[in-house]
């Protein structure tokens, strides 16, 4: 078996056989727990609890309710069918003119309308995940590298680097300072890498930020754009969860800071989906907008690779363009997402968990550092190991985003309805107020080593298993391609 | 701030600023013509006529009849959009069930029943475009090659080449025996690749061929799988045209011949598919690889994320193709149209002494305007080519932009108009033929279109909004470019 193996890796290339797509991380095996026993509130109501995926599935009422009143969005409705022909026959890499209108007056809107957006600097790719790699693929040879803010989104390894060649240079953040990204920070990485003989070719954000949820302040913004100026290198914003800021402060956007300053236009690229802030994952709009001329001309030619589909375009480019139901959803939107926000931080509070003061995003930025019995990656994974199977709940540890201070973790809030999300902050509470008792301490140190040995099985029949049958893999969830990595247990600590 | 081109290079990267989109060929002009004039049947009758576009728009009466009966396809309609949510949240890679089976279902159909495809092995991917990129990612490394046998479709360079830093090294085909791919040929070309040190990972071939319109014989394909067998390279077969085939000899796809038992390593075996030919659909970007290599299908489904295909779309296709009642009638509806079509087409050009290769599959035919070249040369056949748009009025592909060695040939699309277009162009080509017999004086005004073609040379390079549709089309051979006349 091994032999033949290798022998097929040798047929295959270099890409193909390394790990660079980013799952072979142990983390996936988080995702097991939920899939093998996913909660649901009557057929499985101790099954786990799914809070590891960043999804938005607070608005889509408002969405079928427009379906239904605009039966002409759609070429298979009796009154759209007329448009079917030359919708399917489309298939120029400039996208419609309507859909590309839309998306820009949609970026606008979705930014207060403080900015405007130029269609023809809108082009099209596979999703956010299309859109990262294009942009590599536009600015970065093999080799070169970017400087990433951590802790950031895990898939940015795969959609960054894997077929593109292009490392990650990590700028470390923590909690010193709520995790701002600092000058000094920025430059010393820079440096490093330069020291190294790294050519750093640009720098990426992601505001609002995920994990934390927090939108960056004019001030960072600013001296972002000084520094990439400076040293000539590109800044990549990716702005995908623009719309899902839901209190203040105000979202700045990049496009609001360069009208203001003295920048080089060539430098500054925006990466946007529908993903978050319309909850559309599944319909693979990603969107590259760039300020360099040069770059959305060949984008467009590399959209190719991966465009939005014609009948997707024509459905959206008749929503995104009626502005009243735009502004509706933006703002209801953003209300739910305050509102459960408001709901779950509230239900954190109450037994004393901490979490990251935020305003945007679909998720929180827990602080679980106290529980932790050694401040180290291990001892996050071992908080993190039993939560799924104690806590049943499927979280995403802070390590999997490359944070440099164990015990955070990222817990998602929006993917799920009210009565779940009491049913999670009960859990929650069952936990913390279960810790204090002395008593247990026992029971965990016995039950820690079955749990570990489990998940030691696990990994490896697991990777074994997606070795042989690549083919087979059934779960969902497991393989969710805009996801970050894992989730894992949260080993009850021992004090 | 002043930035210098030199500035503004530097800051991108080498695939930016190389040539490998293969666009600015000067072949790109010949689209112009037809975006500045197209025809319209009442609008504009003496306009140009768009031949070089490989679509297939023969049978959207019968879609459009499917999708008014089927409404629960859609997640948009009162039918449908309960499931509205759940697809568009869907985002998994491994693409819906229903889609994959009904994706598997369809091509087991379109090859007769005689394969089954297991839904399992279907990976989606950005169309045939991104389903060419990604398989060259999994098989090969930068510098490695693909041996293409020519003439090939313009794409391949883009698609297989440009991000992947892979190469494409023809194998030679003529008409001296219709364009067969020969073992003398693949031996000589993979020598070639020995000799300079180039690392050949596997040979990629269309099949029904564009532009040729051909299908593959079972001794060409059983030599061919042999050779790779023996050679340990990848064999790739694009079968984006498999239902277009509308007469004998039947399509034999690579799928039938690995059942045979001739002793074929399957991990060497990939099927590149697409809707876009088959069903008319290149707007949805179906793009799938199909590989008997458990290692590419499980590789290839992660990259799949660069390029899945919209779960809208996926639910449509799901359902439209796993109505059996229906799939079959397209197929066999689609076959009888295209060969309608194809009979008119090439017989009317016969009747003018104008003949084309001998073609069974595909939509478009490959014309054979040797005799009409001044010299057997390229600069000929582009002297030939310059001319159609402007006199002839025809939007066809010239056969060097197909890599095709020979030059006189030109691939002439006929399935993305209406039967009245055809009898225009038709027309049109008899009269320019019939003209040509006579002596010829030359023009002057041959000079001013050559003086115009090279003025839209200089414009299409500064001109970075360009808004034609069709000038970028992503999945279309290269350019089209007036004959002129011969003399």
């Amino acid at each position: 078996m091994a032999s033949s193996a290798s022998k097929n890796s040798l047929l295959l290339s270099k890409i193909a056989t390394n790990e660079k797509h980013g799952e072979n991380s142990p983390y996936f095996n988080g995702w097991k727990a939920y899939d093998q026993n996913p909660f649901h509130p009557t057929e499985n109501p101790e099954g786990v609890i799914q809070m590891g995926l960043a999804e938005n599935q607070l608005s889509f009422d408002l969405v079928e309710e427009w379906i239904r009143k605009n039966p002409k969005a759609s070429f298979c409705t009796a009154e759209g069918v007329e448009k079917f022909r030359s919708v399917a026959n489309f298939q120029d890499y400039h996208g419609f003119p309507e859909f590309r209108q839309a998306i820009a007056t949609f970026m606008s809107k979705a930014r207060g309308g403080r900015v405007t957006f130029d269609p023809d600097r809108v082009v099209m790719s596979g999703g956010a995940t299309g859109a990262n790699e294009l942009v590599m693929f536009c600015l970065a040879d093999p080799g070169d590298a970017f400087l990433i803010p951590s802790p950031y989104y895990p898939a940015y390894y795969r959609d960054l680097g894997w077929r593109t060649g292009v490392q990650i240079v990590p700028v470390d953040c923590d909690s010193s300072n709520n995790f701002k990204i600092t000058k000094e920070a920025v430059e010393a990485a820079y440096e490093k890498a330069k020291n190294n003989n790294i050519k750093v070719k640009g720098l990426i954000i992601t505001n609002p930020s995920n994990p934390l949820g927090t939108t960056l302040d004019k001030d960072t913004l600013e001296s972002l754009v000084t520094f990439i100026n400076q040293k000539n290198i590109h800044l990549v914003c990716d702005e995908i969860y623009a719309a899902t800021v839901f209190s203040s402060p105000k979202y700045t956007c990049i496009t609001q800071v360069i009208q203001d300053m003295d920048c080089n236009p060539n430098l500054i690229h925006i990466v946007y989906s529908l993903s978050k802030d319309m909850g559309f994952p599944g319909l693979r709009v990603g969107i590259v907008y760039s300020y360099n001329d040069d770059v959305v001309n060949i984008g467009r030619k590399m959209s190719s690779f991966g465009l939005v589909s014609s009948q997707t375009q024509h459905m959206l480019a008749s929503m995104l363009s009626d502005e009243d139901f735009v502004e509706k959803f933006l703002a209801t939107s953003s209300k739910r997402l305050a509102k459960r926000h408001r709901v779950f931080t509230k239900g954190l509070e109450e037994v004393g968990i901490s979490y990251l003061k935020s305003n945007a995003g679909l998720f929180c930025w827990m602080d679980l550092r106290r529980l932790l019995k050694d401040q180290t990656l291990d001892g996050e994974m071992v908080l993190w190991r039993v939560i799924v199977n104690e806590v049943k709940l499927n979280v995403s540890p802070g390590s999997s985003f490359k944070c440099v201070e164990p015990g955070w973790f990222r817990v998602c809030f929006a993917n799920m309805d009210d009565d779940t999300v009491e049913v999670a902050l009960k859990r929650i509470r069952a936990l913390v107020g279960q810790e204090k008792k002395a008593q247990e301490q026992a029971q965990v140190k016995s039950t820690k080593k079955r749990w570990q040995s489990n998940l030691r099985l696990s990994f490896s029949s697991s990777t074994r298993r997606f070795e042989q049958e690549g083919v087979s893999v059934k779960s969902p969830h497991m393989m969710s391609p805009h996801s970050p990595m894992p989730h894992t247990p949260f080993v009850r600590a021992i004090t | 701030m002043g930035f210098t081109l030199s500035n503004q290079q530097q800051l991108l990267s080498k695939i930016a600023t190389g040539n490998g989109h293969g666009e600015n060929s000067p072949y790109f002009d010949g689209w112009k013509a037809y975006d500045s004039d197209p025809f319209h049947p009442t609008k504009n009758p003496n306009g140009v006529i768009q031949m070089g576009l490989a679509e297939n728009q023969m049978c959207f009466d019968l879609i459009q009849e499917w999708i008014l009966n089927n409404p629960e396809a859609s997640i948009c309609t009162e039918a449908g959009v309960n499931e509205f949510k759940d697809i568009a949240i869907f985002q998994d890679y491994h693409g819906l069930p229903e889609f994959r089976n009904a994706v598997a279902n369809f091509m087991g159909k379109v090859r007769g029943n005689r394969v089954t495809f297991e839904a399992d092995r279907i990976v989606m991917s950005g169309g045939a475009t991104g389903a060419h990129e990604m398989i060259a990612f999994c098989l090969a490394d930068p510098g490695d090659a693909f041996l293409v046998p020519v003439p090939y479709y313009p794409g391949f360079d883009r698609d297989l080449g440009w991000r992947t830093g892979v190469q494409l090294i023809p194998v030679a085909c003529d008409s001296s025996n219709n364009f067969k791919v020969t073992r003398a040929a693949l031996e000589a070309a993979y020598e070639k690749a020995q000799i300079a040190n180039i690392r050949v990972k596997g040979l990629l071939i269309t099949n029904p061929s564009n532009p040729l319109g051909t299908v593959l014989d079972r001794d060409t394909l059983r030599s061919l799988v042999t050779f790779i067998n023996e050679k340990k390279i990848h064999l790739v077969c694009d079968e984006i045209y498999a239902a277009t085939v509308f007469s004998q000899p039947s399509f034999i796809s690579i799928a039938e011949i690995i059942e045979e038992n001739i002793g074929c390593n399957r991990n060497l075996i990939h099927i590149v598919y697409s809707l876009s030919k088959d069903m008319g659909f290149p707007g949805f970007r179906v793009g799938i690889v199909y590989s008997y290599n458990d290692t590419v299908v499980n590789c290839a489904r992660k990259m799949s994320s660069f390029g899945l295909v919209s779960t809208q779309t996926q639910h449509l296709i799901a359902s439209m193709l796993s109505d059996n009642e229906f799939v079959e009638r397209f197929i066999a509806q689609s076959a009888k149209r295209l060969k309608t079509r194809h009979m008119r087409f090439t017989m009317g050009l016969a009747q003018v002494g104008t003949s084309c290769l001998k073609s069974n599959g595909g939509l478009f035919v490959w014309m054979d305007l040797r005799r009409l070249l001044k010299e057997q040369t390229f600069e000929a056949e582009m002297v030939l080519w310059r001319t159609i748009i402007h006199e002839v009025k025809l939007n066809v592909s010239p056969g060097s932009s197909f890599h095709c060695p020979e030059p006189g040939w030109f691939r002439v699309c006929f399935a993305n108009m209406d039967d009245k277009t055809m009898e225009v162009a038709l027309t049109r080509i008899r009269t320019f033929v019939l003209q040509d017999k006579e002596a010829i004086v030359p023009r002057k005004s041959n000079r001013s279109w050559q003086r115009n073609l090279r003025l839209s040379f200089q414009s299409r390079r500064t001109d970075d909004n360009m808004m034609s549709p069709c000038m970028m089309s992503p999945h279309t051979p290269i350019p089209q470019s007036p004959l002129v006349r011969a003399t």
